[in-house]
């Protein structure tokens, strides 16, 4: 009977709060053997705890208050933690977001790994040792057998997920819960690990569950999605009608957001002038263990005309935030110059800068913590002016209400940050950056900590401010869809090195580099022009 | 790890200097001349010159200091003026009374603190967690002397369990001298456990919300395990560093509950030799206690590298 029965059927499935307020309003889903699907929505649309509830391992408080959860001819909502117990590993393994907080830091990998095989197998200490390495290898990390006495403080992100990866898929599970399992690595590390955990499930035979804000990766691996939001499913179906032919308006909405822009890039406004130019650009770092120079940025050469916008972009650890740091004399730098309208910017903090300083302007990659929570909107927005001795208190407070209404928080200047979201909050940190009118605004990933949706509003929000006040700006980014929207021109950065530079559209539509045409081919976009040939190519049959 | 552990000592051995520097300099800022002080006030200049020239307080203070110093490196600690017995043997044998109580204290006290802080961390909001921490709380706001006094008051006078005045070495008869130090250590253990509960809980809390445990709970890991193994490792680092510093002040101030208990500590001839102006056993008191902190920090340092394999990259 079980043979007939999908692997997954989750049916009117309930979540509440402990106050009783609903979480989750009667959510169905459904996930046959070895297929591939997806939870789609942004934060706080619930996608997380429907998965979650799979394996009972909801936030304390969080209860299941309604419905079946069917996961292998069993209804695991209504089993005891003991045989919740036997389920979770073999039968439903999870992957989760922050691969830098998956793994216990002070065990070593080795005994992560053979925790779960002891408990659910019987096999003998060298068995699992000897299945951990196979694993390993499979994962594509060099020297297995020295990655099981390392810990993982050891380990970039991306190899962190593949352990993570390994350890979950050695038990063979039915169903393989991944919970945003890429969206804090960068794009190519990002396919990386799909490729292997898509790969491995297909020999395995194991069912995904990909939970995720991103349609481009669910448009790249998935047969069939769900989309939800607050709480409630949307829409769902085969991924390739949702993508192509979303009936739901907020389901296009989604699906915009993700999409390749068509929107070209705003035109150059301003002078064809040289603003901020680096020649030779050096920094590098000691490490202090090894003792060894280490050149993040290498001899670089880079200019960003006025009213221009240039996109950095780049793997981590290419050098791009550093770059955009050491271009405002934020990072010491060991060699070059960095003039700002001929002049050159020293390092230091002395008067010399004073006018660069005033006229350049950073955005910081997370709000939740470049705000200072302590102080109002109006406030932090204020900051900037402090030494801006022609303008009177009233002047400043003028500009403040009309900086706050150009990124559309008119009504937010008595607030707190931690009353915003995060969307909001970016909107703050840009309201911050132009309050004091400046030339140049370096902007490291200003949107990669935002949901789909609201990183094209704050994307769209920084175009047209460009236009109307038309200063220029240094789009740091690993998103090439973000990139698209707002650069003229792009610069790809690897190792320290410019790579490849030119307008934007030659670069991402024909990139010359290798580097470059990988980055372009692991970015998650969706691209309405070539409907069935990305997805046929991509998704495993 | 070598370099970690290197780098540990020598930083112990400049601390050491600093509070060797520091004692005498204290000692010797107090004023008033030692010799008239020792010898009173009848006493004649000649006499009083005698006993500078023995003492080498005419010779100027650096090269007093070396002197000191040299005799604190052969072991002399000088003699008790008020006494006459060496300052050495004297403080070693009142120093062990101290250390049996609060090292015992806070073994007990540790015992009792991390079960009870992980489970309240584990049942956060739950009337458990709420029940541990209001008597976390409770004991840590009770003064030390006054839960003495209630202690001695209840299983002294009342139930006539133990002795209340008095005190007999650990040689001399051991079952006696454990039933004299039952009253101080329980006294103490309660009192340790309740800032010990509560930074235990603290910690816990913090690695309980962490995706490495949602991980292990995701392998089928049962609750025990995820307490022991993935929560209590990670957890422990604050509290260790709480340990240290709790024992590193107790080793030096019991003088309190040394003085409720009528305990020959320490703490109290440190208090006595104050009073008394009795210096080289004041200054090797002191001299002790800051070199028992030092190294009891020391060993907390050595230990973070066996708990999280992180700090032995510095």
């Amino acid at each position: 009977m079980t043979q007939d029965m999908p692997l997954l059927r989750i049916e009117n499935l309930e979540v509440s709060a402990p106050g009783g307020m609903k979480i989750l309003h009667g959510i169905d889903y459904t996930l046959d053997r070895g297929t591939i699907g997806a939870l789609v929505g942004e934060s706080g649309s619930g996608k997380t705890m429907a998965a979650r509830s799979i394996i009972k391992l909801l936030p304390p408080g969080l209860s299941i208050t309604g419905g079946r959860i069917m996961l292998a001819g069993e209804d695991v909502a209504a089993a005891s933690l003991r045989r919740l117990r036997q389920v979770r590993g073999p039968v439903a393994g999870m992957v989760f977001q922050e691969p830098m907080v998956t793994l216990n830091p002070v065990m070593t990998i080795g005994t992560q790994m053979a925790e779960a095989m002891r408990l659910h197998t019987s096999l003998t200490r060298d068995e699992i040792r000897q299945r951990s390495v196979e694993m390993l290898e499979r994962v594509q990390l060099r020297d297995p057998r020295s990655v099981l006495t390392a810990y993982p403080h050891e380990f970039s992100g991306g190899m962190r997920q593949r352990i993570l990866l390994a350890s979950v898929m050695m038990l063979r599970p039915k169903l393989l819960i991944a919970d945003e399992p890429t969206t804090a690595l960068d794009t190519l590390s990002q396919r990386e690990v799909l490729d292997l955990m898509l790969e491995l499930a297909r020999d395995f035979d194991t069912a995904v569950l990909l939970i995720t804000h991103n349609l481009g990766l669910v448009d790249r691996y998935t047969e069939h999605t769900a989309v939800l939001r607050e709480g409630r499913v949307v829409e769902s179906g085969s991924t390739a009608s949702i993508v192509r032919r979303p009936a739901n308006a907020y389901t296009k909405e989604l699906i915009a957001a993700a999409s390749k822009g068509d929107l070209s890039p705003p035109p150059r406004s301003g002078a064809n002038r040289q603003l901020l130019e680096a020649r030779g650009l050096t920094v590098s770092y000691r490490n202090r263990a090894t003792g060894k120079e280490f050149e993040a940025v290498s001899k670089l050469d880079i200019s960003v005309g006025e009213g221009e916008t240039v996109a950095v972009v780049g793997g981590s650890g290419s050098g791009k935030t550093t770059l955009g740091r050491a271009m405002l004399g934020l990072v010491a730098r060991t060699a070059g110059t960095v003039e700002f309208l001929g002049k050159e910017i020293v390092d230091d903090s002395g008067k010399a800068n004073r006018e660069a300083r005033l006229a350049c302007q950073l955005i910081f990659q997370d709000p939740y913590s470049s705000l200072d929570p302590r102080q109002r909107v109006s406030r932090i927005v204020r900051e900037p002016l402090r030494h801006v001795p022609v303008m009177s208190d009233a002047q400043k407070d003028e500009r403040v209400r009309e900086v706050l209404g150009e990124v559309g928080l008119a009504n937010f200047g008595n607030r707190y940050p931690h009353q915003l979201s995060g969307g909001q909050r970016q909107r703050v940190a840009i309201a911050r950056a132009l309050v004091r009118r400046p030339r140049l605004v370096v902007a490291d990933e200003p949107v990669s900590a935002l949901d789909m949706t609201i990183q094209a509003q704050v994307l769209d929000l920084i175009r047209k401010l460009q236009s109307q006040h038309g200063f220029a700006c240094l789009f740091i980014s690993h998103d090439l869809t973000a990139v698209r929207r707002v650069a003229q021109r792009v610069v790809v950065m690897q190792a320290g090195r410019i790579v490849e530079e030119g307008p934007a559209g030659r670069v991402l539509d024909a990139p010359a580099h290798d580097y470059t045409r990988a980055l372009v081919e692991a970015s998650p976009s969706i691209d309405p022009q070539s409907k069935a040939a990305s997805a046929e190519t991509a998704r495993p049959v | 790890m070598a370099a970690y552990l290197l780098k540990r000592l020598g930083m112990s051995a400049i601390t050491l200097s600093l509070v060797a520097v520091t004692v005498f300099v204290l000692i010797r800022l107090v004023p008033g001349d030692a010799a008239s002080l020792m010898l009173g006030e009848s006493a004649t200049e000649a006499q009083l010159e005698i006993l500078r020239q023995r003492w080498g307080l005419d010779q100027p203070l650096p090269i007093q200091f070396l002197y000191w110093v040299g005799d604190v490196l052969r072991g002399d600690l000088g003699t008790s003026t008020r006494t006459g017995q060496a300052v050495l043997p004297l403080i070693l044998d009142r120093f062990q009374v101290s250390a049996v109580i609060v090292l015992v204290a806070m073994s007990l006290a540790v015992l009792i603190a991390i079960p009870a802080g992980l489970f309240a961390a584990w049942r956060q909001n739950s009337l458990s967690d709420f029940l541990v921490v209001t008597l976390a709380t409770l004991l840590l706001s009770v003064p030390s002397f006054w839960l003495g006094l209630l202690m001695l008051l209840l299983f002294g006078l009342k139930l006539g369990w133990l002795p209340v005045l008095g005190y007999v070495g650990f040689n001399e008869d051991f079952l006696r001298a454990i039933s004299f130090i039952v009253l101080p250590v329980a006294t103490l253990a309660l009192i340790e456990a309740g800032v010990l509960i509560r930074m235990a809980r603290a910690s816990a809390i913090e690695i309980l919300r962490l995706e490495y445990v949602a991980h292990a709970r995701a392998k089928g890991v049962s609750e025990w395990k995820v307490l022991a193994k993935h929560v209590l490792p990670n957890a422990f680092g604050p509290t260790l560093t709480l340990i240290g510093l709790l024992l590193g002040n107790l080793l030096g101030g019991i003088a309190v509950l040394e003085t409720v208990f009528t305990l020959p500590g320490i703490g109290r001839l440190l208090v006595d030799s104050i009073y008394a102006r009795d210096y080289p056993v004041v200054q090797g008191c002191l001299l002790l206690t800051a070199s028992v902190f030092v190294m009891i920090n020391l060993v907390v340092d050595l230990l973070y590298p066996v708990f999280d394999p992180r700090v032995a990259r510095v």
